[in-house]
């Protein structure tokens, strides 16, 4: 007796008793499309989060500052340091212009800004001219400040579409002057539509102004090199690497740092950021892809009781079997082959069911939904992996009746 | 001349409680091809655990069993499947057709395990069974569509369906009729005369009857066979 006939077999004796077969499977249909369901969000999710990470920067890499170990030997945190100033900007954009295409620096202030009767409050960024080009950002009305205007520290800004709409409901912002704090500043321009960030801010909740006015008009402050951090733009992120090298160096040289000395900065790019992102993400994932799991479990465990069930109330049959030549490797087998196809047909229709459950859910929600081929074929390889192991108890057990016995019950 | 079936000394000990039950002690006898042979006896006379090891089922605690010249009293349970499957053919009191499943499927089983046919030869096979048996035009029904004769019948042609030499019968009428009784026992009539040999156990003497030798069991012994005893 070849594999096809005992699969015939099998698939006969499912197909007599399908009210039974379809509630067996529902165990393994509701397991397979849980898992399903929870992989396509949380991948969708993850792939999501990197999408906008990335949109963040082009080909953008991050300086902090950082304090050194201090003599205590405590340690600031990322930002915290005072080391980093707009002239080491200056000074990479300069010497190391083959490989950085666009320098700005960096410096934030909440603020109330008013424009008639409207007042909003929100983050004024201090920037320079090179800050669109490294972000992304495109100005959508208007102009970006130029460089005249961020040496003279002129009172000029640009507003985020956010801020837009609420300060000028009605009226066309370009040219109109705001009050920053108590400074007035005239509008060059409106920026474009960011959107939410990969962090569930609103980027276009912003007013972005030279660094130069920020840190002595603004801020009035006593050190207007100093900033917080400093962004930059590369040719190619190939030369990653390297960049980050000769930033290094070149910054350990300006800011005087012995060899044994740590670094008073901390150079982050966006492939790091990606990565510890897509980490948490996977973590989710994988948490709920063992709530999902154990659903699959519990659906395993379903189909070895029917099947323990199925060999009681099926002894004489199988009793007849063996009676007529099946040998206990037969009836061992189409236990077994019967699981599998339950419970790989509950896998094809729990698939179905979770490709289909997803997208609507992420039609419903408006999430990014993402069914990977790789998951749904895992799904349903797994689903097959449970009936052979949760039906192979139950098929070892009627391959070792007796015949007789089989034959005799009643 | 070699015999089809031939036991020497065949025992089957139980271990039942404290005093070890012999349901056979010390059977010998020979059967030739194409006999028809009845095994009577009371309940607990040991003709169905006879049965039961002469149709490859169970073992026996010591003795030996040829059939067809070979020696099958110490075989593996897939063995006796094999033998079971080529050489015997069943048939139950209580007729064990599968549910829900087709008269022709059913005739057609024991070819599943032994696949000596191809699917439209084990098709044009079962249908010629079904018809020799009389029921050409019953292929499609379940066995809840069938009399319990007609039901019988359909276990006949599954028990020929592998062109077994040896037929094995329990009780093939116990729950029939008195027609279909006749009409079950005249095809085992037929299928002598055609050379198949029978091996049928039965306690009620007019269905016994219809054998031309006929074995009495009592405790486990052979205690009479017509065939040397009476000299047929």
């Amino acid at each position: 007796m070849n594999v096809f006939m005992i699969f015939r077999v099998a698939v006969r004796a499912i197909w007599r008793n399908k009210t039974r077969s379809a509630l067996t499977m529902l165990g393994i249909i509701f397991g397979i499309a849980a898992v399903i369901v929870v992989l396509a969000i949380g991948r969708g999710a993850s792939l999501n989060m990197v999408a906008e990470i990335s949109k963040m920067g082009n080909n953008m890499v991050m300086i902090f500052s950082e304090q050194r170990h201090t003599a205590a030997g405590v340690r600031g945190a990322a930002g915290e340091g005072q080391s980093l100033t707009a002239s080491d900007g200056l000074a990479i954009r300069r010497e190391l212009s083959h490989l950085v295409q666009a320098v700005t620096p960096e410096v934030r202030t909440q603020m109330q800004v008013v424009y008639a009767e409207k007042n909003w409050s929100t983050t004024v960024y201090g920037c320079s001219t090179e800050f669109s080009t490294i972000r992304n950002w495109e100005v959508a009305e208007g102009s970006f400040f130029d460089e005249l205007e961020e040496k003279q520290c002129a009172r000029v800004c640009l507003i985020g579409r956010t801020v837009a709409t609420n300060l000028f409901p009605n009226d066309d912002p370009v040219g109109r002057t705001i009050r920053i704090g108590n400074m007035p500043f005239k509008v060059k321009g409106v920026m474009g539509v960011k959107g939410v960030g990969g962090f569930g801010q609103d980027q276009d909740d912003a007013v972005l102004a030279p660094y130069t006015t920020v840190k002595r008009v603004l801020q009035a402050s006593k050190f207007p090199d100093n900033v917080r951090h400093i962004k930059l733009s590369l040719y190619s992120m190939d030369q990653l690497d390297e960049a980050k090298r000769e930033i290094g160096l070149l910054l350990r040289q300006r800011h005087r740092l012995a060899d044994s000395d740590d670094d008073d900065f901390r150079i982050i790019d966006m492939a790091e950021i990606t990565s510890t992102m897509s980490a948490v993400s996977s973590t989710m994932t994988v948490l709920l892809a063992a709530v999902a799991a154990i659903s699959l479990l519990v659906g395993g465990i379903g189909i070895m009781n029917i099947m323990l069930v199925s060999v009681t109330e099926r002894i004489r049959e199988i009793g007849l079997r063996m009676a007529i030549g099946a040998t206990p490797a037969n009836i061992l087998g189409q236990f077994i082959l019967e699981a599998v196809v339950l419970s790989t047909l509950g896998g094809a229709l729990g698939v179905a069911l979770g490709v289909a459950g997803a997208q609507t859910i992420g039609n419903l929600q408006g999430w990014p939904i993402l069914v990977e081929p790789s998951s749904a074929i895992g799904a349903f390889l797994f689903s097959a992996l449970v009936g052979m192991f949760f039906g192979f108890y139950p098929a070892w057990r009627a391959s070792r009746l007796n015949p007789i016995d089989c034959l005799r019950y009643e | 001349m070699e015999h089809l079936i031939e036991i020497r000394d065949l025992r089957k000990i139980y271990a039942l409680g404290e005093e070890p039950v012999a349901a056979l002690d010390g059977v010998s006898l020979t059967i030739e091809q194409g006999e028809f042979v009845a095994i009577m006896g009371a309940s607990g006379s040991g003709k169905s655990t006879m049965l039961n090891i002469l149709g490859c089922l169970d073992t026996p605690t010591s003795g030996s069993y040829l059939l067809d010249g070979i020696e099958v009293a110490r075989r593996s349970r897939t063995e006796l499947a094999r033998i079971r499957n080529r050489k015997l053919g069943f048939v139950f009191q209580n007729f064990n057709l599968l549910a829900r499943t087709t008269a022709i499927e059913n005739v057609e089983l024991p070819d599943f395990y032994l696949n000596r046919l191809g699917r439209s030869a084990r098709r044009a096979r079962a249908r010629m069974l079904l018809e020799r048996v009389g029921l050409g035009g019953r292929g499609t029904h379940t066995p809840a569509q069938l009399s319990g004769g007609q039901q019988q019948r359909v276990a006949i042609a599954r028990a020929l369906m592998n062109e077994p030499p040896v037929l094995f019968a329990d009780e093939p009428t116990g729950n029939l009729d008195t027609k279909s009784s006749v009409e079950i026992m005249n095809l085992f009539t037929e299928l002598s005369n055609e050379g198949i040999t029978i091996v049928m156990v039965t306690h009620e003497d007019d269905i016994a009857a219809y054998a031309k030798r006929h074995l009495l069991m009592r405790d486990g012994h052979l205690i009479k066979d017509d065939a040397s005893g009476g000299g047929a």
